[in-house]
């Protein structure tokens, strides 16, 4: 089990550093400099000059590349161009918002998915199954934007249940936080959660098949052990699977929902950080990002050491 | 189809009259509802297993051996139609509710299955499987259902059982994983074991310890016990008695020594030639010629009529169960007393 995680916590740094590579070549392959675009259109080339030579901007890419590392080992990203703070102050406070926002979708997802797949499969080719496939169907194929202006338009401006857009960190109450996560969990769930529906319907019509449920059957135990222990324990391993995929899409497909529901997240951050070539930022968030998701799937494997032991001695 | 048999009631097949009828089966059929209507997969079957005895129940793959099992166990597909009467220790079980028919299971019958490798759960540790049963069953607690599972697991033979119970049927030899489904299905103390090809996905060696250790188990516990096969060796030093199966059909029934010595129905006589023997002389073996038919064309009349050497206009009507000699065979020719 210890070896086992051990690998898994190994394979995570390829999973953190190739993005950063990419990203950081990527910024300074494109056009634009952040010197030129801090010091505004009336600058001199001698202002913008003395501005690269401060940022280190004038040195060899390797350079760059060099104290880029450094600067990661040591834990210090630099101060953002734009903000003139810190990378490492300004990233949390814009990641927590992402990560309890993905948070609370996963979970959403999570739930709506096992439910309804669970009862499609138990009640097969019934007008109820066909009603859940389809509305599957309909949830992968629906972009997210269109379901967040819907969710919008029918809970917070027709019904009122919900503030339009905004942000309540948890500080301010749970009641208070909930009511602005939740429509903007649930836009960026859904997809997921169709995906789930349909991932957890017919893994456990494929379990149901499985000889050792009608063992469990001609032991008599009841219908409700069979399916809740028997079939599920290993009918959730796929749904795990998307769950960790979905994992990964939620944290970086919150941009669009964080910007239409105005949420101070950090995928809104980024695209701002790009748009002013904020490149200490856009560094540190892609970090963060890949970081979380790392620990993320870090969680799903143990999870999956957990719930099946055939995966421990490989 | 529609003819009629007199079901053999145990005594008069079975010398020591004395012995209790565990198991009745009469005149049970199964058919399969789909679009097109009802598929006929078995067809009047009637047999019945006293305690302590074995009855093997024989046949080609594709005879409906398994789903008559699983009739009688109450664990037949949802789209399967039963009828015929199923009788448990003197109760008609076959009219009980879905939910009464789970309650039996386990407690009164238990049931092998031929791949302990998949009809065991593959990430559910043995323990947890052995007490969830003894638990729910047994209404023990969780200390005496993990004592009992420990003892069954050393009475089927199997070394270091705690460690055992901890750990997964994949990390068991083929041979081990049969001895715990074994020691699954006799954990609630049942009257009657079913046991679908028990031994056919093991190895020849182990084969023989399998089936030593269910006849150990039937003696010592008194165990009815339903043995489906293909193999007639098992079935002659296994079963005192044997229901041949072809088509859905019971085709022959009898003691197994009477029905291997000298079978009447051709389809058993084909069975037996078909198997190498090491002690007549023959240089090479007869096959059975031709497949049986799938479920939904069959033959009017004698199921085995097309592949039957001896059949004539008369197999096209359908011979009913008779005694023929000293077994009873669904034939119109059986074939004469050879002793």
């Amino acid at each position: 089990m210890l070896r086992y995680l051990g690998k898994r916590f190994l394979l995570i740094l390829p999973t953190i550093f190739v993005p950063l590579i990419l990203v950081f070549l990527l910024l300074r392959l494109s056009p634009g400099d952040p010197a030129g675009m801090m010091l505004g259109d009336q600058a001199t080339a001698e202002q913008i000059a003395a501005l690269r030579n401060q940022l280190g901007l004038d040195q060899p890419i390797w350079v760059q590349f060099l104290f880029w590392i450094r600067g990661i080992v040591t834990l210090d990203l630099g101060n953002s161009i734009f903000f003139r703070e810190p990378v490492m102050q300004i990233i949390p406070r814009y990641a927590g918002v992402t990560i309890l926002l993905a948070v609370v979708a996963l979970a959403l997802a999570v739930l709506i998915g096992v439910t309804l797949g669970l009862i499609s499969a138990m009640n097969r080719n019934k007008p109820i199954d066909r009603g859940v496939v389809t509305a599957a169907v309909l949830g992968i194929s629906l972009p997210e934007f269109w379901f967040a202006l819907l969710l919008i338009f029918v809970f917070a401006v027709t019904l009122r249940w919900f503030p339009v857009a905004g942000y309540n960190p948890p500080t301010a109450g749970l009641i208070a936080f909930g009511a602005t996560i939740f429509l903007p969990a649930l836009a960026l769930g859904v997809r997921q959660s169709a995906l789930m529906t349909r991932m957890m319907r017919s893994s456990m019509l494929d379990v149901l098949n499985e000889p050792y449920i009608t063992t469990a059957r001609a032991q008599g135990l009841p219908e409700s052990t069979v399916i809740g222990r028997y079939a599920m324990r290993t009918a959730a391993m796929p749904v795990i699977t998307v769950a960790g995929l979905s994992a990964g899409y939620l944290l970086g497909g919150a941009v669009t929902i964080e910007i239409i529901f105005a949420l101070p997240g950090l995928g809104r951050m980024l695209v701002e950080a790009v748009g002013r070539r904020d490149y200490p930022l856009v560094e540190g968030g892609v970090l963060a990002i890949s970081l979380v998701l790392a620990v993320l799937n870090l969680v799903i494997d143990l999870i999956y050491a957990i719930l099946d032991p055939r995966i421990r001695y490989q | 189809m529609t003819a009629h048999i007199t079901p053999l009631p145990a005594e008069t097949v079975s010398p020591g009259a004395a012995r209790k009828t565990v198991l009745e089966v009469e005149n049970l059929s199964l058919a399969f509802r789909n679009a097109d209507g009802l598929l006929p997969i078995v067809t009047d079957v009637s047999f019945a297993i006293a305690e302590g005895e074995a009855v093997a129940l024989v046949g080609e793959s594709g005879c409906g051996k398994s789903i008559t099992a699983s009739a009688i166990m109450g664990i037949a597909p949802d789209n399967a139609e039963i009828a015929g009467n199923i009788t448990l220790n003197g109760t008609v079980i076959s009219a009980l509710p879905p939910k009464d028919r789970r309650r039996l299971c386990g407690r009164h019958m238990g049931f092998i299955f031929q791949e302990p490798m998949t009809a065991l759960h593959p990430t559910l540790s043995i323990g947890r499987q052995m007490t969830d049963t003894l638990r729910h069953n047994l209404g023990l607690s969780h200390k005496d259902a993990t004592d009992r599972a420990a003892e069954l697991l050393d009475r089927v033979g199997i070394p270091r059982a705690r460690d055992i119970l901890r750990g997964y049927v994949h990390e068991l030899s083929g041979g081990m994983r049969q001895r715990v489904m074994i020691a699954l299905a006799i954990s609630c103390g049942p009257s009657l074991i079913i046991a679908d090809e028990p031994t056919t996905a093991l190895d020849v060696t182990i084969q023989a310890q399998v089936l030593d250790l269910l006849e150990d188990m039937r003696r010592e516990l008194n165990l009815a016990m339903l043995f489906i096969t293909h193999d007639l060796e098992v079935v002659g030093d296994f079963c005192e008695k044997a229901v041949v199966m072809y088509a859905g059909d019971v085709v022959e029934r009898g003691f197994s020594a009477d029905i291997v010595r000298s079978p009447a129905h051709p389809y058993a006589r084909g069975l037996i030639d078909a198997v190498p023997a090491h002690d007549d002389g023959r240089t090479r073996l007869t096959p059975i010629l031709g497949t049986v038919p799938p479920v939904g064309q069959w033959p009017e009349g004698c199921r085995f009529a097309p592949r039957c050497g001896r059949a004539d206009a008369q197999c096209r009507t359908r011979p009913s169960l008779e005694r023929h000699g000293v077994t009873d065979a669904r034939c119109w020719h059986p074939l004469e007393d050879r002793p």
